[in-house]
């Protein structure tokens, strides 16, 4: 597959080919009429689709906005009279809401941060320095991928249980730090296609490695670095798994075990705008991020799956 | 100093500059993978409840799960719950086809479609949880609107598992439309001419073109959405939080899970985890062999 395979409707580039018979201008009309039809009946199914896909998020946030009755009104309110904002309010009282986004924010963004660093240096050093043996040791590091993180959960809850880590943050940020096998593997795609003449030519120069990663490595892989920052610190901030088996205090806990615990305690008092407008909260960050950075992470997914 | 020499030790500061750079994935990956993994190959032998030392039981362990009736139905509803991957994956194909034609609005399309992908799946566990309600949720008010009167989709052991494939196909569409419609637009147009002025419609054209250009896609997602499927859990835990009605909703995670933490048998659950992961290893590689296989065959 090729390198600049995107998602964007761009027209294919115009491959020497010989051209087809001309068709007969009424044949032509009708196929185009043809087209133009089925175009109408694809985006109609489209649209059908599409609202049952936003129907649950829009209806989350429709709940969020409603009384402790007229959740329960029967035909549904999709709209509600009144809108009560002020569960947006009572929500940041009613449960460690803010503790959650902050440990979050320091989990997602500490990971990403040291973890994006150390992930560019190791592709950069894995594509393009002399190393003995380094591709045996990548494709030992790409098959580690493999291990499903259940069937190493337990041993390393033990062992940072045995340094006393339990209910803090640090078994959710160190590992992470040390970088991130999918990054690498992307990052290396990419700079498999910089020739290596450039990077010679500098070192002939006189420039140390790492002038050579700032000066002439980083500016090319910038945009997929981004790109997989992105992604990564949206999954960091959506992850759940890991967070349950340690942390327990409310008050230590990231956000998504925060609105868990909402619904399980709000449930029972049938306060569902509630929970709904915390788990709003939870959806909103990631949506903004999605919303502004969409090109790019659209490409870089595409882009994934077309190295697969 | 000769060339030669001066060349060596430059080499040798590469090597020794290469060998920094790649050092913390790689004792990240010893202390974080190997370790703990070579560990759980020791525990799954042992009785062992995390606060005093593992004791070895050899086989005991293996031979509880044998019989352990709540083992085989997790392994059971873990590959039922994969019934949406099919599903999933041909809905999705669909859908890059009608993203692929040429008309107006296809990238809003796209980002709508895309949304679940994005989505906390804690938040959308908890958003399905409620529409799945079944007397006030969203699902039943629709259907309702069509005269049908739905279960309590997550009470009941007929509805538990359909319902939680709905919300996963609904939650990981957006996924596998994406890397369908790149490798779409990577399609050479010529092949299509060429197979057009043979005389091929459209339906030839996308069972010789099509699908066989998809099939590198196909295959990743396929290997990938395996993967994932069996260790579905966080869905599990937050609709379903007792393992649903008659233990109908538990995977093998979830159970993993409640052993190790909630009863502390982390010795029998390393074990159940090691015998997870042996399972992911041995069919990713039968799939792999499958896949050679079958591009053999089109050459």
């Amino acid at each position: 597959m090729s390198h600049s395979s995107t998602t964007t409707a761009s027209p294919a580039p115009s491959v020497p080919h010989t051209p087809l018979p001309k068709l007969p201008a009424r044949r032509r009309n009708a196929q185009d009429k043809q087209y133009r039809i089925g175009n109408i009946i694809v985006t109609v199914l489209l649209s059908l689709g599409a609202i049952i896909m936003l129907a649950p998020l829009v209806w989350t946030f429709s709940t969020s906005l409603k009384t402790h009755e007229a959740v329960f009104a029967l035909p549904p309110q999709w709209i509600p009279a009144p809108a009560v904002w002020e569960n947006y309010l009572r929500v940041w009282s009613a449960g460690p809401l803010w503790s959650g986004i902050k440990n979050s924010l320091i989990v997602a963004g500490s990971v990403t941060v040291v973890g994006t660093v150390a992930s560019s240096l190791a592709a950069f050093a894995f594509a393009k320095m002399r190393l003995p043996a380094k591709n045996v040791l990548f494709l030992v590091l790409l098959a580690g991928m493999m291990v499903p993180f259940p069937s190493m959960m337990i041993p390393q809850f033990m062992m940072f249980a045995t340094i006393g880590w339990v209910d803090t943050l640090l078994p959710l940020i160190i590992p992470g730090l040390f970088g991130n096998i999918v990054m690498i593997f992307f990052l290396k795609q990419y700079l498999d296609s910089i020739p290596d003449s450039i990077i010679e030519a500098a070192k002939i120069d006189g420039a140390s490695f790492l002038q050579i990663f700032a000066k002439l490595i980083l500016p090319v892989i910038k945009p997929a670095i981004a790109a997989q920052f992105i992604l990564w610190f949206m999954g960091v901030w959506n992850d759940y798994l890991a967070p349950i088996i340690y942390l327990n205090s409310p008050e230590n806990q990231t956000l998504q075990l925060v609105i868990a615990s909402f619904n399980a305690t709000y449930a029972t008092q049938t306060d569902y705008p509630l929970i709904m407008a915390a788990s709003f909260i939870a959806l909103l960050p990631v949506l903004i991020i999605f919303v502004i950075f969409q090109r790019q992470i659209i490409e870089s997914v595409a882009l994934t799956g077309a190295k697969g | 100093m000769s060339t030669i020499t001066r060349r060596s030790t430059l080499h040798r500061k590469e090597q020794r500059v290469a060998l920094i750079f790649v050092a913390l994935p790689v004792i990240g990956f010893a202390v974080f993978t190997i370790f703990p993994l070579l560990f759980s190959v020791y525990a799954s032998f042992t009785e062992w409840n995390g606060i005093s030392a593992p004791v070895f039981t050899g086989l005991a362990n293996f031979q509880a799960m044998m019989v352990d009736p709540y083992f085989w139905q997790a392994m059971w509803n873990t590959l039922f719950l994969m019934i949406g991957i099919p599903i999933g994956l041909s809905l999705s194909l669909l859908l890059a086809l009608a993203l692929n034609r040429k008309m107006r609005g296809t990238t809003f399309f796209r980002t709508v479609y895309y949304v679940p992908v994005i989505s906390s799946i804690a938040a959308v566990a908890i958003l399905w949880q409620w529409a799945f309600n079944g007397d006030f949720g969203l699902i039943n008010q629709a259907l309702a609107m069509i005269g049908i009167d739905g279960p309590n989709w997550l009470a009941n052991t007929a509805t538990v598992k359909p319902a939680i494939i709905i919300m996963s196909v609904w939650k990981g569409m957006g996924y596998s439309m994406l890397l369908y419609l790149a490798a779409l637009q990577s399609v050479p147009r010529h092949l299509y001419e060429a197979a057009s002025l043979d005389g091929a419609g459209v339906l030839q054209q996308f069972r010789n073109v099509t699908l066989p250009m998809l099939r590198p896609v196909t295959f990743f997602l396929v290997v990938t959405s395996i993967i994932g499927g069996s260790q579905i859990f966080i869905e599990i835990n937050i609709m379903t939080p007792g393992g649903g009605p008659e233990f109908a909703s538990a995977s093998i995670v979830w159970y993993i899970w409640q052993k190790a933490f909630n009863y502390l048998q982390m010795g029998y659950a390393t074990s159940m985890s090691l015998v997870l992961g042996l399972i992911v290893f041995a069919v990713t590689a039968i799939q792999f062999r499958l896949n050679r296989r079958n591009q053999f065959s089109i050459d």
